[in-house]
């Protein structure tokens, strides 16, 4: 609850009075059928009703989606003011979530006012109410374009407008791709809504038209669905990291460190979104061949006979086992197997020299001699970014790749390293003795 | 080993399907296409549907573009307010026509396609049936809204009917019990199923209002539909292949001989099955099978060979409740590590998925080095020795999927 208050003082003055604008133009965009009360009233209400019920199934049953179709084809079918009247009540009653839930609700309502109000018009203006009673194909297509195009726009501008007001986001940031990223969303809703409004002139009437939401509401289903196997997935691989911390506590935290250094040294190296998960996946993952070793060795009081270093020096290939029947993780499954090894041709398993290391391998290498040097370790204590780095690149060239140490370093020049905290830090770390000074030379 | 009969039910059913395709093939080459057109839009949009078929989990609904247009085109009486001359014979033809275009490249590759279009070709038919006679008469005209209605009847008996034809293909196939088949069956048509069948009766409606226009714009929405399915399909698999490789972190740290939770998996799956767990409840058993000993992980030194079942059971049920622990951190539904957790507990008082993991997890160490006779000899043993601690009913599953499917496991693993 305390986030909650937390948010609400957070909207600031300059917010609730942009709010109240955009309300006062809502207000003005509905005011027409409220006098004279013409166009047929049975339809709005039929269509404020599907719009409401929509929203609060969705909103209990997790739905990816909003009922966005049922809206624009209020705008294809009414005059523009009774089409914007459709998305009041749905608006009003909607869950806002969080506090202030009228703010949130009223903000909500006079949006959506506003932009359906503006793609009735013009669909109006376009002669498209006659076209989609006579159904002339694909005539029809234009003016619905159309409205759908002013739809998105209004809705886009008036969003990032409250970002703009209410999060101190500069307002051209603000506005960046949300335009474009909703539109081909809003294209497939306006395909849909153009057809529940043609079958609700038709002979058919409207029962012909609720037909068309059924694809939709369960393609949110299984997008709804889609996520929470998403998100699922992805404890997972966290569990598989945090079973090696089951077996050795001294690396809390330590995994998901390099998954973050290894993720911004592959931003700066320029690689596209899908590359830079699957690294950030390989330094997460990198030790998880730990398991392998067993439990005594890792917990291991005193100093390791080489006998024992052998054994831990399987950990890679025991990790690339282990993760080989993962199939999205693609050049993730390399990169834990070749993390150890170096530039020279020194490290292990397969002594892999130069360019014959994959290159999310490399980037680990250094995101995992980044992280050991500058976390407490219990056989060396912290060091301070700076000195890493530039041990770093006294290395690199024999041990690590140039470039890599250079993006860190440029990376961690322009953000900071900022890791993130988990509540395991209390934790005091087993003692060990130190293995080797050297960096890199860690396990 | 001991080939199942010959199923009669799949013969059937194929020999159906073959007679009415044939049937409509003659009579169609007979009289001649009627609106070549409308014909082609329409075979058209089925064969890519079926170009994009995909293996979908368990043979459920993975062409939703084609089956719709399939259906549409059955239940098509208007075309743009003219109405259309086409019969059954024509429809169920061009269908097939088009669903065997559409499945040159799967059967290129060698997947079966046979009961796809068994099943296509008789559900279509089954649709045809009912609307074409009727509607050439003239029974329909200016029904308005009863006609959607109609439509959404007709295509609701339609998918009751694919239903029971893909639960009775799955029985005589798998010899899984047919009841909970069926159930599983129901319920996938309640998801992607009703979206195919909105979707054949809309797109039946807005033709007869737009004409052919309805065609490409309709099909959008499901292409939405089947892209996010797909999705879904790819992030499950993906998942299930995490939580195995979670399963294997205990055989790679030497707690568990190779490839013994993924044994354990697939042979309480078969049981479960037999017993007649539903899909989802099958999940939870194979996830919690897939990851029964990882509470293994936290012991410090090894059990002997991952053999838990012959510890005592205050140690087994430590272990179990370490194994929870780690199952709740994945991520799972809750229920997996509900399982995980009372793997140890006396049988009366587990849940289903635990009672079976326990024995199949048991029966899989005893037979796991008996040599040629330990299979059997681990059965009786968990028949006869600790009655308390295995389910019989269970038992007597288990015995019955080893009989069957002679899934012996492999000796020595």
């Amino acid at each position: 609850m305390v986030g909650e208050g937390v948010q609400m003082e957070a909207i600031p003055a300059r917010a609730r009075a942009y709010v109240a604008c955009v309300a006062l133009c809502a207000l003005a965009c509905l005011l027409p059928p409220l006098r004279e009360a013409p166009s047929p009233w049975r339809a709005v209400v039929l269509l404020a009703v599907l719009y409401a019920a929509g929203e609060h199934v969705a909103a209990r049953w997790r739905f990816g989606g909003t009922f966005y179709p049922v809206l624009l084809a209020g705008a294809f079918l009414l005059s523009p003011s009774a089409a914007a009247l459709v998305a009041v009540p749905g608006a009003l009653l909607s869950r806002a979530g969080q506090r202030p839930l009228w703010t949130r609700r009223i903000w909500r309502a006079a949006q959506l006012v506003v932009a359906v109000w503006a793609a009735a018009r013009l669909h109006g203006e376009l002669g498209g109410r006659d076209v989609v009673v006579s159904g002339d194909f694909p005539y029809a297509l234009v003016p619905a374009g159309a409205a759908v195009l002013a739809f998105c726009l209004v809705l886009t501008v008036l969003d990032g407008g409250i970002r703009a007001f209410a999060e101190r986001v500069p307002l051209r940031r603000a506005w960046r791709g949300l335009f474009l990223r909703s539109l081909a969303p809003l294209t497939v809703h306006g395909l849909a809504g153009l057809m529940m409004a043609v079958l609700w002139r038709s002979p058919y009437g409207p029962v012909a038209a609720l037909l068309v939401l059924l694809p939709m509401c369960v393609s949110w289903w299984v997008f709804a669905q889609y996520h929470r196997e998403r998100a699922a997935h992805q404890a997972t691989i966290r569990a598989l990291v945090q079973a090696v911390d089951i077996k050795d506590g001294y690396t809390r935290g330590h995994s998901e460190r390099v998954g973050q250094a290894s993720m911004m040294i592959a931003r700066e190296l320029g690689m596209d979104d899908d590359r830079v998960e699957v690294v950030r996946f390989a330094g997460i993952l990198h030790d998880v061949g730990k398991l392998g070793v067993p439990t005594r060795l890792l917990r291991k009081d005193g100093p390791l006979t080489p006998e024992e270093r052998r054994v831990i020096e399987l950990h890679p290939e025991y990790g690339h086992e282990m993760v080989r029947g993962i199939s999205f993780l693609g050049e993730a499954r390399a990169a834990v197997l070749h993390h150890h090894e170096r530039l020279d041709g020194s490290g292990y398993p397969y002594g892999l020299m130069g360019s014959q290391i994959p290159e999310p391998a490399r980037v680990v290498a250094v995101a995992d001699a980044f992280d050991a040097m500058t976390s407490t370790r219990s056989y060396s204590r912290a060091r301070p970014v700076s000195v890493a780095l530039l041990e770093l690149e006294r290395c690199a060239g024999s041990h690590f790749d140039p470039r890599m140490v250079t993006a860190l370093a440029r990376a961690v020049d322009q953000y900071g390293w900022h890791p993130a905290v988990t509540a395991d830090d209390a934790r005091t770390p087993v003692s060990r003795p130190p293995v080797s000074s050297a960096p890199g030379a860690h396990r | 080993m001991s080939t199942p009969r010959p199923p009669l039910l799949l013969t059937l059913v194929h020999a159906c399907a073959a007679l009415l395709a044939a049937a409509c093939l003659l009579g169609t080459l007979w009289s001649g296409l009627d609106e070549r057109g409308t014909a082609l839009a329409f075979g058209v949009l089925v064969a890519l549907g079926e170009l994009t078929r995909w293996t979908g989990a368990q043979g459920r609904e993975a062409a939703p573009l084609g089956a719709a247009a399939a259906l549409s085109y059955a239940l098509l009486g208007e075309l743009g307010k003219e109405p259309t001359r086409h019969g059954v014979a024509q429809v169920v033809a061009v269908v097939l026509a088009a669903s065997l275009l559409g499945s040159v490249p799967h059967i290129a590759r060698g997947r079966p396609v046979l009961d796809q279009l068994a099943r296509r070709v008789l559900t279509v038919g089954f649709a045809a049936v009912c609307f074409q006679p009727l509607y050439n008469q003239g029974t329909f005209h200016g029904w308005g809204t009863a006609y959607a209605l109609l439509l959404v009847a007709i295509l609701a008996l339609t998918a009751l009917c694919d239903a029971l034809l893909t639960a009775a293909l799955a029985h005589s196939r798998t010899r899984w019990p047919f009841g909970p088949v069926l159930r599983d069956e129901l319920r996938a048509t309640l998801g992607i199923g009703s979206a195919v069948c909105a979707t054949g009766a809309v797109m039946a409606l807005a033709v007869a209002v737009v004409g052919l226009w309805a065609l490409p714009v309709f099909s959008l929405p499901l292409l939405l539909t089947q892209m996010s399915l797909r999705r879904y399909a790819g992030v499950r698999a993906t998942y299930r292949q995490t939580i195995a490789s979670l399963a294997r972190a205990t055989e790679i740290a030497g707690y568990t001989p190779a490839g013994h939770a993924r044994r354990v998996a697939v042979l309480s799956r078969e049981v479960g099955r037999d017993l007649g767990l539903s899909e989802a409840e099958l999940t939870v058993l194979e996830y919690a099978a897939l990851m029964h000993d990882i509470g293994q992980l936290s012991l410090v030194d090894p059990v002997p060979a991952g053999a838990t079942a012959v510890l005592p059971v205050e140690e087994q049920r430590r272990i179990a409740l370490l194994g929870g622990a780690v199952v709740r951190q994945t991520g799972v539904n809750p229920q997996v590590a509900t399982v995980v957790e009372r793997l140890a507990d006396p049988c009366p008082e587990q849940p289903v998925a635990a009672r079976i993991v326990r024995a199949v997890n048991a029966y899989e160490e005893k037979a796991r080095d008996a040599g040629p006779g330990g299979p059997l000899k681990a059965l009786e043993e968990l028949r006869l020795g600790t009655a308390g601690d295995y389910a019989p009913e269970v038992v007597g599953s288990l015995a019955r999927v080893l009989a069957r499917d002679s899934l012996g496991m492999p000796v020595g693993g």
